[in-house]
């Protein structure tokens, strides 16, 4: 359709155009219209404060004003009690202390061996075609059907607990190591070859800090994945541990404890995600 | 050092891209590589360096690379080939890194190269920080960091703009008249070739056979544009692409 020469009587513009104004040779002119911007979000300084602060108005609304009962929903002030006698008796500290140490440990094993397996799937030809297989079986078992078996194998106490975790740690990290080394640019080690390079130096200074995006991004998910196998664990057999007071807690009816027990795990897990962050942004300067 | 090819051939299953080339490269000297695209320029390029083998024929080392050399054949890629992860003086060292130099004589290699192509003062910058003629200036101070016996260069300029890429076509040929290098520079560009190449090797479409090779007497740093020795050279080397042309033309015309 033409444009018109003159422009349009008020009210029939288009209203995705400004309206035009008559330059000196009569032709409209107006403005070209933005239509850019967007598609980049970005977080609001004050967006994560201000979530949890209307979460917990909400919480303290709902049990002050009897919106659900106080035996369903403990009210913020009890948990915040709850968690200080815990904190003071030093009953938290023991719980925390036996949680750290296990998923600590499990997942440094787990993520150990998940990265070295990863690496030699995505390296050698022979790793391929016998750990792929193995690791594609693996991952989709639930570990946590598996304590029972490691219980039989290697009793109730540490060590049952912490190989569920590492054997849960192991298979998301080495499914990343293995993205992450294929992931790698091959013009970067056909260079590295290029240059005379030993394989040594090949895997460390090109396949390592290539894949190291992937493996930062493993680790962030399989950590979540510990900490939810360390609650499981702890709940099917511990006396100390974040699981077994959330649990003990849930068998009195202590709602306030066992709340305050969910704020710590979710807390641990905000830790770990933010610790993870950190260490992207100074290993991963270099993309920015 | 010099690098002697001898009834090169190849095939990609089946496909021949390269057949009987023989190509002697003397210590000093510019070989550039023309021809069309796909005929085998970087498939040759690579069995040169030792990065493909070929399927028949050799390639040789005649005499001894110089004593400071950690790497006799070496590569300038098309695409750089930065680490990004490295700034560019850590990139320059990452080849020096594997062997048995000082600290000091690793500094001294680094500082040396990146002086030599104007980048000292840009030694701590990473490469998204570059452009793309600083890139490529990056990698030729890598390659010069090694001391090659034989500088291996696979179209380094063509993913430059024109105007950087006049700049460093005048930074090779000031590199060459400072430290003879020896080179096989690829690429599909008569002018680029008539402005490198002591000799011009002119490769038929694929697969790629040696149409003719074309010496270029002129000194590399008296080549002027318009000098009727060079025109001569670059009409001839435009006749020979040309016929290539047209024959890859007609080719496609009938099947
Ligand atoms: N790894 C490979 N597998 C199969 N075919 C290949 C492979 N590498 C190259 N080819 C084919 O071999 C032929 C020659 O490739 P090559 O890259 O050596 O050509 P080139 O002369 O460097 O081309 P260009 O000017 O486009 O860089 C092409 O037809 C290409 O498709
Ligand atoms: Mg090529």
């Amino acid at each position: 359709m033409a444009e018109p020469a003159v422009p349009p009587a008020e009210g029939t513009t288009d209203r995705a155009y400004p309206p035009a104004t008559a330059s000196p040779s009569g032709a409209p002119i107006r403005p070209v219209p933005f239509r850019g911007g967007g598609f980049a979000p970005r977080s609001l300084r004050f967006g994560a404060p201000a979530t949890f602060l209307g979460l917990l108005g909400l919480w303290w609304a709902a049990t002050q004003y009897g919106w659900v009962s106080p035996l369903a929903l403990p009210k913020p002030e009890e948990v915040g009690r709850a968690f200080l006698d815990l904190a003071t008796s030093g009953l938290l500290w023991q719980h925390l202390a036996a949680s750290l140490w296990r998923l600590g440990l499990g997942w440094v094993i787990g993520a150990a061996a998940g990265t070295v397996v990863g690496f030699a799937i995505g390296l050698s030809s022979l790793a391929r075609s016998t750990a792929l297989p193995m690791v594609s079986a693996m991952f989709p078992v639930p570990k946590i059907a598996l304590l029972p078996l490691f219980i039989l194998w290697l009793g109730i106490g540490e060590v049952s607990k912490v190989a569920t975790i590492a054997f849960g740690v192991f298979s998301p990290m080495a499914i990343a190591a293995f993205g992450g080394v294929d992931g790698v640019d091959r013009n970067l080690v056909r260079m590295a070859q290029s240059f005379g390079m030993p394989t040594r130096a090949i895997v460390l200074k090109i396949v390592l800090p290539g894949a190291m995006p992937a493996l930062l991004s493993g680790a962030r998910i399989s950590a979540s994945i510990g900490i939810i196998l360390l609650t499981a664990a702890e709940m099917i057999g511990a006396r100390y541990g974040i699981g077994a007071l959330v649990l003990s807690a849930g068998n009195l009816m202590a709602t306030d404890q066992l709340v305050a027990g969910v704020l710590v795990l979710s807390a641990m897990g905000l830790t770990v995600s933010k610790g993870i962050a950190a260490i992207e942004k100074r290993v991963l300067r270099w993309r920015a | 050092m010099d690098l002697i090819a001898t009834g090169l051939g190849h095939a990609y299953d089946g496909l021949t891209v390269l057949d009987d080339i023989s190509l002697t490269v003397a210590s000093g000297e510019i070989v550039a590589l023309l021809g069309p695209s796909g005929c085998g320029k970087s498939t040759l390029l690579r069995m040169l360096g030792g990065l493909e083998r070929p399927a028949t024929g050799r390639v040789e080392m005649r005499g001894a690379p110089p004593a400071a050399s950690l790497n006799p054949l070496t590569y300038v890629f098309q695409d750089f080939a930065l680490v990004p992860w490295r700034t560019v003086a850590g990139n320059v060292a990452l080849p020096l890194e594997h062997h048995r130099l000082g600290a000091d004589e690793r500094a001294r290699r680094v500082a040396e190269a990146l002086a030599r192509v104007g980048l000292s003062d840009f030694a701590g910058a990473y490469p998204r920080q570059l452009s793309g003629g600083m890139k490529q200036r990056t990698a030729i101070a890598r390659a010069f960091a090694v001391e090659p016996a034989v500088l291996l260069m696979d179209e380094p300029l063509s993913a430059l703009d024109a105007q950087t890429r006049d700049l460093l076509i005048e930074d090779l040929v000031r590199l060459w008249t400072e430290t003879r290098f020896t080179a096989v520079y690829v690429t599909h560009n008569v002018a680029e070739a008539v402005r490198l190449g002591h000799r011009v090797v002119v490769l038929s479409r694929r697969p790629g056979r040696i149409r003719a090779i074309v010496e270029i007497a002129e000194p590399l740093d008296r080549r002027r544009e318009g000098s009727p020795a060079l025109g001569a050279a670059r009409e001839q080397i435009w006749d020979l692409v040309r016929g290539e042309a047209a024959a890859a033309d007609r080719e496609m015309v009938h099947g």
